[in-house]
């Protein structure tokens, strides 16, 4: 059975609070906060993208791992803030693990779902037997516009992880993907930052593909939400996963672990990987996981995961989500978020 | 950086593979092929861990044009576990707490965007060791 086999998350430093990009546009602090359920969000420094954020990710995960990159045979980052238009993140990502030239890459665009399709597809290629190893990531730094709503969400991050079929720390015992045309957010080509149907954006796109992807997956294998010890779903801001987590059945304990939005806001394609990794940092071996991804566009995928007696063993090999969320930080101003964020215009 | 000289410094600048005399020790990055302290020919790759020591450092004030939105920011010459001396950037942190013997992780980030429509170019930053790393 193919599995995880490692896997590891990248979260910047650099922290903006809710309080004070609501002061910024005039907007109630205390209502903001309740309504999204984000305290703070996090930001990219000046020098940081989907490419470093992958490859910091990736490097904890081969750790994890403990295998070489020259054996990985597939490596595939979501995200909808490459920085090339045309140009693969993945090649150089590839060349800074130390994987390749004999691999297959490609970069997944499918706003916030793309991080699962990378996951998606590596564990299909692992499955089949066509490679032996293949990474799945899932990073951004996305872009809200200024004032806008999605300005209190958009944060960076991202988490990799590596498919193999021997030594999981997590067996996948089925995905599932549930998909169609729904436009309910998007960013044309050549445009700064994303649109989006506001209330649209909620029951018709991310209430009905979370539940269509959770229960079709939850039918498929036969397992009850309360024989689940962790679930995480997509995570645009506080309130939608507890929501749709509530819908389906589950507890708020079994959320709890993955819900990490509230201090890391929403890292896009890497919103619901990076919840996983933070499962996988606290897991126990036979504990049973539910992830579900969401994608505007529109669609989720759900993959069902059983952690393994080898998962507690690799752990520490790397940084966890939690030491990152908690550990040192530093927070912007809004004038200093908006530099970094370049939503300054400059002479060039 | 024109591309072509960034893509033949990628294996010395994303993964850090350096190059050690096996006669007297030295440790070169980029590789070299003789070594440059007893010339001798007998060089096997080594690929850096990716921590350091600040060895010393300055703070530029008055950066090239491409660099205006990163000032104050501190450059470092850093020393590596196995000997090996690199200058970079560093970073996630104020430019003045930079000091001789800080120690330092490597991280993987963008060194500058070549103009508005060029290349990126990527390498190692030093990175104050983080409490849970340490």
């Amino acid at each position: 059975m193919a599995g995880i086999i490692g896997y590891g998350a990248y979260i910047p430093r650099n922290r903006i609070r809710t309080d004070e990009i609501a002061q910024q546009w005039g907007r109630e602090p205390a209502s903001i906060r309740a309504g999204l359920l984000l305290e703070e969000k996090s930001v990219p420094g000046l020098d940081e993208d989907t490419i470093t954020i992958s490859v910091a990710a990736a490097r904890d995960a081969l750790a994890r791992a403990d295998v070489d990159p020259s054996r990985v045979g597939a490596l595939y980052i979501g995200s909808e803030s490459h920085p090339y238009a045309v140009k693969p993140s993945g090649t150089v990502v590839a060349e800074a693990l130390g994987v390749g030239p004999e691999y297959h890459t490609a970069d997944f665009e499918f706003a916030c779902k793309a991080g699962t399709e990378a996951m998606f597809v590596a564990l299909g290629l692992v499955e089949s037997g066509r490679v032996e190893y293949a990474l799945g990531i899932g990073a951004d730094t996305s872009q809200g516009a200024p004032g806008d709503a999605l300005e209190y969400s958009a944060s960076a991050g991202g988490a990799a992880f590596l498919f193999g079929r021997e030594n999981p720390v997590a067996d996948v015992l089925d995905a599932v993907s549930y998909t169609s045309d729904t436009a309910d957010f998007w960013r044309r080509e050549g445009e700064y930052y994303p649109r989006h149907g506001g209330r649209f954006t909620g029951e018709p796109a991310y209430f009905k593909h979370v539940l269509g992807a959770a229960r079709l997956i939850l039918e498929r294998t036969g397992i009850p939400p309360a024989d689940f010890r962790h679930a995480v779903f997509h995570m645009p801001n506080g309130k939608f996963p507890l929501s749709v987590g509530a819908q389906l059945g589950f507890r708020r304990d079994q959320l709890e672990t993955g819900w990490v939005v509230p201090t890391m806001g929403n890292t896009y394609s890497g919103s619901s990987p990076t919840g996983l990794a933070a499962i996988l940092d606290e897991a126990s071996p036979d504990d049973l996981i539910l992830i579900t991804s969401f994608g505007s566009g529109a669609g989720s995928d759900a993959f069902v995961l059983r952690a393994t007696e080898r998962l507690p063993e690799v752990r520490d090999r790397a940084p966890t989500v939690r030491a990152m969320l908690d550990g040192s930080r530093r927070y912007l101003s809004y004038g200093e978020y908006a530099k970094y964020r370049e939503k300054i215009r400059m002479n060039s | 950086m024109p591309s072509p000289r960034y893509t033949r410094d990628i294996p010395a600048r994303y993964r850090l593979d350096a190059a050690r005399c096996s006669a007297c020790g030295h440790v070169a990055l980029p590789r070299r092929t003789i070594c440059s302290g007893c010339r001798s020919q007998d060089m096997e790759p080594v690929r850096l861990t990716r921590r350091g020591t600040v060895v010393t450092s300055t703070v530029i004030h008055v950066p090239p044009d491409e660099f205006t939105t990163e000032a104050p920011y501190a450059m470092a010459i850093i020393e590596t576990p196995e000997g090996a001396r690199l200058m970079a950037q560093v970073v996630d942190c104020q430019a003045e707490e930079v000091v001789p013997g800080m120690e330092l992780s490597l991280e993987f980030r963008r060194i500058r965007r070549e103009g508005h429509g060029g290349i990126l170019c990527y390498g190692h930053k030093g990175v104050p060791v983080r409490r849970h790393e340490a």
